[in-house]
């Protein structure tokens, strides 16, 4: 097959994810004209251009930025150093050619509809919202129903208003920076309500985007009712279960003309799906392994589409580390280089409360010095250890005050444990909660 | 003066429409909605029925039978979704076996063709999905279906083509005068004058014909709740399953639909609201349960969105396609609940036949019978693609992702023959929004089209009805 | 008579609820419910003079954006909130604006300027 573009590294995305990882390619050896970045955006940057709030950056440069500081600063290392990047350009389809290229196939209203071969491609195309349809909210289909971030889009891109009088459904991050954002633009934000007896979100944004504004939070709450012809007019939130079924008999209803809703983020992997990459039933995202490569050789994932991360300095770290990586792979250090070297893949196994890993499988040839394990928990723990076995054996086990669905977890592992460790087959990452009290 | 007047611009409406501007003649269209297709005709199952449903002799069964045969050629003159993809009524047991000999006979009655009943094992062997406690099945070769709102948008585009005139926002509430001289006010004050009318006005059908007619009808909402699901559950069945049908209706059916996803539902409850197209927790529970009767492992995670439509059903149990007895000049399209999608065509073939027996209305030369439609990136070849995108560079401007609708075909739609005002407008004719992300990205930039195209403020821009804006005001006052 | 402040902490994901005791003059007698000495620190200084960084965004004149994004370039005190977003709301910025443009000089007379954290080119 004929491609009209070439080149080494194609990464799709130029979010927070696809910078960093077009930064950390460039800077391990792959140089800047071999690197495209193809962003279907009007610009760079991604979400974060719309997350005005502040709390960037503090691991990363030691400093608290707002989203669009973030993004400026990743943004002028990539135009620094030169590296393309095409912008309004859609990737409709990437496959793999018989030599192993892939070939990425996307449009733009300059170039028109056109093919890139790329010996590797990096995944970063973020995630999105997970919307009314898909919850499930009886009652009429009113204008004034939005997921949290296209309100944060109307609010802060545009410069408009979604509505006034405010009742929000879910209490993830975005939900939260969205009940403060209205709040200070004069909109009177009712309720917040969480379906699970704990918020999805982090500590800091109830206390300073709720408590601050006497916004109540209900958990184990739902919505059962959607009310108004046109537009919003009432939502009844109504008490669940432990089955998380309303209870009947503790409906409240609330007038209001909008429902935001801030349910949970769902890796964008259609492309990878139709790519033939194995995805994760829990994550939604790619498998992957040390290097953060997927089950298609060349292809690699990071940032939201792997999995959904709470903050953006760990998607730059994550995301670095797939560029370094890619970099490698397109110098022939890559997957198909020295198998021999490599051995079989140790596998990272979530049990026990632990839902997934990043990796979920390691070559020990492969992987650095340290090896980073990134995970979620499925409940709320106090007091519980994180496990780490060996095949059957327990080789660490790591003590945590608390340990919370809403909160990525890491343990780091040593090249040097791995390669003494006899005959090692399975890494398993575990809650061990024999002295704890699970919430 | 006005030729004839059409009440309501659902499927019905837009191809009586359709039908009359054939011959020459002034048509005016009055929908209540902003927009086409904003009744009953938006929230069906998009069901070409084969037609053994109906009771040999009624309207019903011969609008069906006529209107299931004409869908082929007209899918490919007005360029409209349509695909064969056959339907099976499956049965559990003996008695639903004697139930599908029936219906065999009374569709062989009505001209259906290629009717059999085949075994468990036969529908299973078709359809590998269906539920392992199907014993026997109706297999109806001529099952098809067809994406409800591009059929009615594309008999309305033409209907206009050939001089038929569209009023929308424009609420019917008083008709009064007789043949020749009726006067039709409506709720904004103004007033329209006609020879003849035509009412194809849905759920308020009766309220319209009462009003000239002291021979009542009767219509009651019935309300159906449906779920879709996303398109990656493609090919979980191909045709169309329905069991056994009861007296409330055809009842839950697991159905493709043109676009690839998968549809389950209906419920069928009669309501007194005529507005009342919430969905509820019981009902859209109800169809998750008998839906799951149909077939297995039914890819319940994968909805996307939910919805619930309301049939117009009439006392009498069959369409009424005529002149009132009462009222001469003004005809009846009511009643029109399943089968009324398919039969629309065949409705309104007869129909333009009742007028043109009463006003010889001389056939128009120069009448456009072919209409085609907004390209559709999604579907296009990468040839195509290309192509398109040198025509109109517009076409490789991404605005909805997940249904992949370019701007191109945005503004298609929007400045073609009764072009969308509305998003719920845009997403009928080019699915932006109609993904899985349910238009959560697209809504702005979608917003943003409208506005420029139409010159309006985007604080105008609304969903569906005229008090369906999508924003309250803008920060700041120059930005409104 | 002493004041009594029941807050969460939020120096990390534990949350500890916090009871903080002040006297009359506003001195803080007793902090319980920490557990660690972050948390300490933490509900002495938010019961004395709890402070926020307000994020917000401007008008902007001729820009390609309508509206660009400004921050409090340190933090203000948390009672001033409402009274610095009003002055934000009638500000605004020329384009083209840079980061770090200062929108509001000394905004309330708080001593901390507003600026501007997204960049905007001219229309």
């Amino acid at each position: 097959m004929n491609a009209d573009k070439k080149a080494k590294i194609v990464i799709i995305g130029g979010g927070p994810a696809g910078l960093s990882a077009a930064a950390a390619a460039n800077e391990a050896g792959a140089a800047a004209g071999d690197i495209l970045i193809l962003e279907r955006d009007n610009v760079l940057g991604g979400i974060l251009n719309q997350c005005i709030h502040n709390g960037f950056g503090l691991h990363t440069f030691k400093e608290e930025l707002t989203g669009p500081e973030y993004a400026a600063r990743f943004v002028s290392t990539v135009q620094e150093r030169g590296i393309p990047y095409l912008l309004n350009t859609i990737v409709v389809d990437i496959s793999v050619d018989g030599d192993g290229s892939k070939v990425v196939s996307a449009m733009n209203r300059t170039d028109g509809f056109f093919t890139v071969r790329a010996d590797a491609v990096i995944l970063a195309m973020g995630c999105r919202e997970r919307p009314r349809g898909a919850l499930n909210i009886p009652g009429y289909r009113p204008a004034g129903i939005y997921t949290a971030g296209t309100a944060q889009r109307f609010v802060n891109i545009e410069g408009r208003m979604p509505g006034h009088e405010v009742v929000i459904l879910g209490s993830g991050d975005i939900g939260l920076i969205m009940a403060r954002r209205m709040t200070l633009e004069g909109a009177k934000v009712k309720v917040v309500a969480e379906l699970m007896p704990y918020s999805g979100g982090l500590k800091r944004n109830i206390v300073q985007c709720l408590d601050d504004f006497g916004i109540p939070l209900k958990l184990s709450h739902t919505v059962t009712d959607i009310r108004g012809r046109e537009r919003v007019e009432a939502v009844t939130i109504a008490e669940v279960g432990p089955d998380r079924k309303p209870v009947p008999g503790t409906e409240e209803t609330y007038t209001c003309d909008t429902l935001l809703l801030s349910c949970g983020l769902i890796p964008e992997n259609e492309l990878s799906s139709q790519l033939g990459v194995e995805l994760s039933r829990v994550t939604s995202g790619p498998v992957v392994n040390e290097s953060l490569e997927t089950s298609v050789p060349g292809v690699f994932a990071c940032g939201n589409v792997l999995h959904v991360h709470d903050l953006v300095d760990y998607v730059s770290e994550e995301a670095a580390n797939a560029g370094r990586n890619a970099a490698g792979y397109v110098e022939g250090n890559g997957s198909e280089g020295k198998p021999e070297e490599d051995g079989t893949p140790v596998q990272v196994i979530a049990k026990d409360g632990v839902r997934y890993t990043v990796p979920s499988s390691i070559r020990i040839g492969r992987m650095n010095d340290l090896q980073l394990i990134r995970f979620r928990v499925g409940a709320v723990y106090r007091d519980a250890s994180i496990a780490i076995d060996f095949n059957d054996t327990v080789v660490r086990t790591q003590k945590k005050r608390i340990l919370a669905p809403g909160e990525m977890e890491q343990v780091i592992l040593k090249k040097e444990d791995l390669q003494k460790f006899e005959g090692l087959k399975t890494i398993t990452i575990r809650v061990d909660t024999s002295e704890a009290k699970k919430q | 003066m006005m030729d004839v007047i059409v009440i309501g611009a659902g499927v019905t409406g837009c191809a009586i429409a359709r039908e009359l501007s054939r011959r020459e003649r002034s048509i005016l269209v009055l929908e209540r909605g902003l927009d086409v297709c904003e009744g009953t005709s938006k929230a069906n199952s998009g069901i070409v029925h084969a037609g053994h449903d109906a009771k040999p002799g009624t309207m019903k069964a011969r609008m069906n039978i006529e209107g299931s045969r004409m869908m082929e050629a007209l899918s490919r003159e007005l360029d409209f979704p349509y695909r064969r993809n056959t339907s099976l009524v499956i049965g559990f047991n003996e008695e639903d076996r004697h139930t599908l000999e029936e219906l065999k006979a009374q569709g062989e009655v009505n001209g259906v063709e290629g009717l059999a009943v085949i075994s468990g094992e036969e529908a299973r062997a078709k359809e590998p999905k269906l539920s392992a406690g199907v014993t026997c099945a109706l297999f109806c070769p001529t099952g098809g279906i067809v994406d409800p709102f591009l059929l009615t948008v594309a008999f309305a585009e033409n209907a206009a083509v050939n001089g038929a005139e569209f009023r929308f926002g424009t609420e019917v509430t008083k008709i009064s005068g007789k043949e020749g001289a009726f006067t039709v006010e409506t709720a904004d004050g103004t007033a329209f004058q006609a020879k003849r009318i035509v009412n194809a006005a849905g759920v308020y059908a009766d309220v319209f014909h009462n009003m000239v007619s002291a021979q009542h009808i009767h219509i009651t909402a019935r309300k159906g709740e449906y779920l879709l699901m996303d398109k990656k559950t493609k090919g979980f069945v191909n045709a169309t399953i329905f069991q056994c049908p009861t007296k409330m209706g055809k009842g839950v059916l697991v159905t493709p639909t043109c676009h690839g996803n998968l549809l389950i539902g209906p419920t069928s409850v009669d309501i007194e609201d005529k507005e009342g197209v919430n969905t509820t927790a019981e009902g859209l529970a109800d169809v998750v349960e008998k839906a799951g009767l149909s077939a297995e492992d039914l890819p319940t995670r994968q909805v996307i969105t939910s919805f619930a439509g309301l049939r117009a059903h009439e006392d009498g149990g069959d369409f009424i396609v005529a002149e009132a007895a009462d009222c001469p000049g003004f005809f009846d399209a009511a009643g029109i609940e399943s089968p009324g999608l398919t039969s629309a065509p065949a409705i309104a073939k007869y129909m333009a036949e009742l007028i043109t027996e009463k006003d010889k209305a001389p056939e128009k030369t120069g009448f456009k019978a072919e209409r085609k439609g907004i390209p559709c990136m999604a579907e296009a070849t990468p040839e195509e693609r290309k192509a398109l995108v040198a025509e109109n560079p517009l076409y490789a401007n991404v605005i909805c992702r997940c249904e992949l609708v370019t701007e191109g075909e945005i503004v298609d739609a929007i400045n073609r023959p009764v072009g969308a005002t509305t998003l719920d407008g845009v997403k009928r004719r080019v699915r932006a929004g109609m993904g899985r992300c349910q238009a959560g990205f697209c809504t702005p930039k979608q917003m943003d089209i409208l506005a420029r195209e139409t010159g309006r403020d985007l604080q105008d821009i609304v969903k569906s009805g005229s008090g369906s804006q999508l924003l309250d005001g803008g920060k700041f006052e120059s930005t409104h | 008579m002493s004041r009594i402040t029941e807050l969460t902490c939020i120096r990390c994901p534990i949350g500890c609820q916090i009871t903080v005791t002040q006297d009359d003059d506003g001195k803080v007698t007793e902090i319980k419910g920490n557990s660690c000495p972050r948390g300490y620190e933490y509900a002495g200084s938010e019961v004395t003079n709890p402070v926020r960084t307000v994020t917000s965004t401007v008008h902007v004149e001729g820009g390609v954006l309508p509206v660009t994004s400004v921050k409090t370039k340190g933090d203000i005190p948390k009672g001033r909130i409402f009274d610095c977003m009003q002055a934000i709301n009638a500000a605004s910025v020329k384009a083209p604006a840079a980061i770090g443009d200062v929108v509001i000089r000394d905004v309330c007379g708080l001593g901390v300027d507003v600026i501007v954290t997204r960049a905007v080119a001219k229309a």
